[in-house]
């Protein structure tokens, strides 16, 4: 501290001195102009398989003493048995709960003595293991991967003990308007049929059902080298690794008949817009969610849709975020996406707004999507575009950004050269072509419009919008009784 | 607080481990550097440029020396709220501008208010760095010419919103209030929230930024540094360009309050639309770098970093009567405080969980942490400074972060060095000896109507 405030009062007094020596004043009549911003290079991956099929990418990075290696197993939620939702996740959460003889405290005293780091994970399309290691430590982690993956022990006890843990994040849900939202807009847009319709990790009546021998057929049916790829970013060389990878992940042999994992159909369109109100007493906050069924993944529209969103909500000068928050000061921040999954994910538009200017809001939501439907001027479009083309390089910045992107490749079976050509596409995306996607992809006349608040605090005000038939839902009827 | 909800960094550089001329790491490891150069400018702006051409981008990241420590009686929550007007436009860029010209050049921007300084980023392709060089100088030398009433207004109520989403509408939102409240003496300058009070919010002025922009945004109370794929030479031209003609302010004082020390127990409890009861437990601990500071690292670690952490192992895995258990050393120029965090599942009560604690910091009063689980401790430690040297954004507010409280950019190898040297005697001393049972703040959260 000493140091530092010498240092600011030797400074002062040499600038004291200084501004006479003050160098001629540049020109600021106008923003210099950024010279051609430099090509994405990205470093191929070398392919190979193992013995027992496994596909193994690996991409060197040779800047820091650390390896990412993530293993991908192409079934994720979506591929969770009707009626037990939750079975993936929980499968994932499980893996490193004991394996190959150790117990679940033996295999993070292991991991974590390496300085090594592993989660295991599951989102709709996919389940993962991803494992952070110092390159020193790599030929003593991967026997442990090789065990979470291919032998997980499924302890009964260990099982109780995740139940309760999650009955209890369901239980503690109910205390926040943003979690409360994030269950309650897909159930409206998917409807409790649809698997998107139900949070990812199950409700408590899934968690409660679920068994062992749920976890296992899972894991049986899945979690196969043929179904899967392994991924390594880092301080490795093929040669070097390669008969690593064999000696443990290469035996990874199982038994009994693979399981298919498809997608699930697209969720029916919405037809006509709806209200659905969750009264969350004494909220401060109102939080929004309005949209329906957006895209899939694979639509050749997808650059397009980027770069709509983008100006939508999608960035911080978006015109959802400009207005809620820039304008009207209703908001911390605004926002939209398009939930990128196999099956069309989400489209939808959001933020927390002040619970006395929730209708004003609301209003302000619809004059942007009637807006976003006429055409864009020229210096909004090309923002967008550069905004998304120029900042996504970002995306592969270190090792676990890079194994990052590879998953997405994998998942959704995108080509080799895919990422430079995302660029030229989105570099591409025309007026016209916006305006075709957005008349498609934005139709608020049909949209879902979630608000979780405080309704004696706000009903009044929204009915006063005749948006459309209101919905009032208890907490208990979209989480289930205490 | 955060100038926005979610912060992106955009860049592609990692972080150089070389054998440093300064010296060989202990027992031949690689000594962790990143080389630097270093100038100040005749107004008083330091300047440190670190090159690292692995990929074409470069982040400009800017810290003033002020925090909401330094704010007066009735405003505060205005360092905060100036740093929002920061991104609101300068004499050269219009209303809006400074987003927008940064995202057509694909770069992305924030800032964040701590209690000790304020810093500003910008990631960007190299190919950009002089539109940078102009924003940043821009709100430097000419952030009030066109400042008006009508921004001051429009971000106080942004702010507003952030303090109702970050508290008010955040389950256990208020403990934080709480805490410092019970923590730090009335005047202290860490006796109330960078966010403020909606009363001083409201109290704000155009007058009141115009003020703090003379004291405390001159050159000379400010740092910058630039990293990534630059030319050392080169930029060193254009930070002469675009900030040398930036007049300097008046020398900043120190704050120097008398230290801040608890003399017995104070206990409280607060009611919270919540299902779950949650204590805090809160010491005051050595400032950031200070002897001790490492240490309290080191203990919230051994408390509760992964599954066989001593407070983690016992009240989540074992016992099963805590949802959640956290501990950590909040590391501050005036003075840290260490923090042990603990959910009650439902049926348990706070009572159980705080004996657990207090037998586990017993324990580790009574006789120091095992060889295993310190060098468990210590690798974990010595990854994760890796993992966080791997963005070139984090270098740059690394280097800026040494700088500011050390004098020294590349201080990476001499805090790593800092957690290396202990041994699990100090350990044991540094909890005895800063984390007593009978000098603490015990705060209770529980739920409403249930007390």
């Amino acid at each position: 501290m000493t140091r530092f405030f010498q240092h600011v009062a030797m400074m002062a007094f040499i600038g004291a001195a200084g501004i006479t020596l003050a160098a001629q004043k540049p020109d600021r009549s106008a923003p210099p102009r950024p010279a051609a911003p430099p090509a994405l290079k990205l470093p191929p991956a070398q392919k190979s398989a193992l013995s027992n099929g496994l596909a193994v990418w690996i991409i060197e990075q040779h800047e820091v003493p650390l390896v990412q290696v993530n293993l991908i197993v192409r079934a994720g939620s979506a591929a969770d048995p009707a009626g037990t939702y939750g079975v993936a996740r929980m499968t994932a959460n499980m893996l490193d709960e004991g394996a190959g003889g150790k117990s679940a405290l033996e295999l993070a005293d292991a991991v974590e003595f390496l300085g090594a780091e592993l989660t295991t994970l599951s989102t709709f399309d996919y389940s993962a293991i991803r494992l952070s290691t110092p390159v020193a430590g790599l030929a003593d982690a991967l026997p442990l991967l090789r065990d979470v993956i291919a032998s997980p022990a499924f302890p009964a006890e260990e099982l109780e003990r995740l139940r309760k843990e999650r009955l209890t994040e369901l239980l503690q849900a109910r205390d926040d308007p943003a979690t409360i939202i994030e269950i309650a807009f897909p159930r409206f847009v998917f409807g409790e049929k649809h698997r998107f319709g139900t949070v990812p990790g199950g409700g408590a009546a899934d968690v409660k059902a679920m068994t062992l021998d749920d976890l296992r057929a899972f894991h049986r049916g899945f979690y196969r080298p043929e179904n899967s790829v392994l991924l390594l970013v880092g301080d490795v060389t093929p040669a070097a690794v390669l008969p690593l990878l064999e000696q443990t992940l290469g035996r990874w042999k199982p038994g009994g008949p693979a399981a298919k994992a498809t997608a699930p159909p697209s969720a029916p369109q919405l037809t006509r817009r709806q209200l659905y109100l969750v009264d969350k007493p004494g909220a401060a906050q109102s939080q929004i969610r309005i949209g329906w069924v957006g895209v899939p993944r694979s639509t050749p529209d997808y650059p397009t849709v980027q770069v709509l969103n983008t100006i939508l909500g999608g960035s911080f000068t978006s015109r959802l975020n400009t207005n809620l928050r820039e304008t009207h000061g209703y908001s911390y921040g605004a926002f939209s996406g398009f939930e990128a999954r196999i099956s069309p994910g989400a489209f939808f538009a959001g933020a927390g707004v002040q619970t006395d200017k929730t209708a004003e809001a609301l209003k302000e939501f619809f004059n942007e999507f009637d807006s976003i439907l006429r055409p864009i001027p020229a210096d909004e479009l090309d923002k967008a575009r550069n905004y998304v083309a120029l900042g996504f390089p970002a995306q592969f910045e270190t090792n676990a950004d890079l194994a990052r992107k590879l998953e997405e490749q994998v998942v959704h079976s995108l080509p080799d050269d895919y990422f430079p050509s995302y660029i030229r596409a989105v570099v591409q995306v025309s007026g016209a072509g916006i305006e075709k996607a957005a008349q498609q992809y934005i139709q608020p006349e049909r949209f879902a419009v979630v608000v979780v608040g405080d309704r004696k605090m706000i009903e009044a005000g929204i009915r006063a919008l005749n948006l459309g038939p209101i919905n009032v839902v208890t907490i208990d009827q979209l989480l289930g009784p205490m | 607080m955060k100038k926005r909800f979610s912060s992106v960094v955009i860049a592609l550089v990692l972080v150089t481990v070389h054998v440093g001329a300064g010296g060989q790491a202990p027992e031949g490891r690689t000594r962790v550097s990143v080389p630097y150069t270093e100038f100040t400018l005749a107004n008083g702006l330091h300047v440190i440029l670190h090159r690292d051409p692995s990929v074409p981008v470069v982040a400009v990241n800017v810290w003033y020396h002020v925090g909401s420590g330094s704010e007066q009686p009735g405003r505060t929550g205005f360092a905060h709220l100036f740093e929002h007007l920061m991104f609101e436009g300068s004499k050269n860029v219009p209303e809006g501008a400074f987003d927008t010209w940064l995202e057509g050049a694909g770069a992305s921007n924030n800032g964040s208010t701590s209690n000790d300084r304020t810093n500003y980023y910008i990631d960007l392709p190299s190919s950009a760095l002089e539109l940078a060089l102009f924003l940043d100088s821009d709100r430097m030398g000419y952030l009030l010419d066109t400042m008006t009433p009508a921004r001051v207004d429009g971000q106080r109520d942004v702010v507003k919103n952030e303090r109702r989403q970050s508290y008010e509408n955040r389950p256990y939102g208020q403990a934080f209030l709480k805490l410092i409240e019970l923590l730090y003496p009335k005047g202290h300058p860490y006796s109330w929230p960078t966010i403020g009070s909606m009363e001083d919010l409201s109290a704000a002025t155009r007058d009141d930024v115009a003020g703090f922009f003379k004291t405390y945004y001159a050159p000379n109370n400010a740092s910058l540094v630039i990293a990534g794929d630059i030319d050392l030479a080169e930029t060193r031209v254009l930070v002469e360009k675009w900030f040398a003609e930036i007049p300097s302010g008046p020398a900043v004082p120190p704050l120097a309050p008398p230290a801040a020390v608890l003399t017995d127990t104070k206990r409280h409890t607060l009611a919270d639309r919540v299902q779950l009861p949650r204590l805090y437990l809160a010491w005051h601990t050595p400032a950031i770098y200070q002897p001790g500071d490492a240490a309290m690292d080191i203990a919230a670690s051994l408390l509760t970093g992964g599954k066989n952490s001593r407070l983690y192992r016992r009240l989540v895995y074992d016992m099963q009567i805590a949802q959640d258990v956290s501990a950590f050393q909040q590391s501050q120029a005036l003075g840290s405080v260490f923090l042990i965090i603990a959910t009650a599942r439902p049926g348990q009560t706070l009572e159980k969980i705080q004996a657990v604690i207090d037998d586990e910091l017993g324990k580790l009063r009574a006789s120091s942490p095992e060889t295993r689980e310190m060098t468990r401790t210590m690798n974990q430690l010595e990854a994760n400074f890796y993992r966080s040297m791997e963005r070139v954004s984090g270098k740059a507010d690394g280097l800026n972060a040494y700088y500011t409280t050390t004098g020294m950019p590349d201080f990476f190898e001499e805090d790593l060095s800092r957690y290396r040297s202990l041994s699990a005697d100090d350990i044991r001393s540094a909890i005895n000896r800063y984390l007593p049972p009978d000098r603490r703040v015990e705060l209770s959260i529980v739920p409403e109507g249930k007390q």
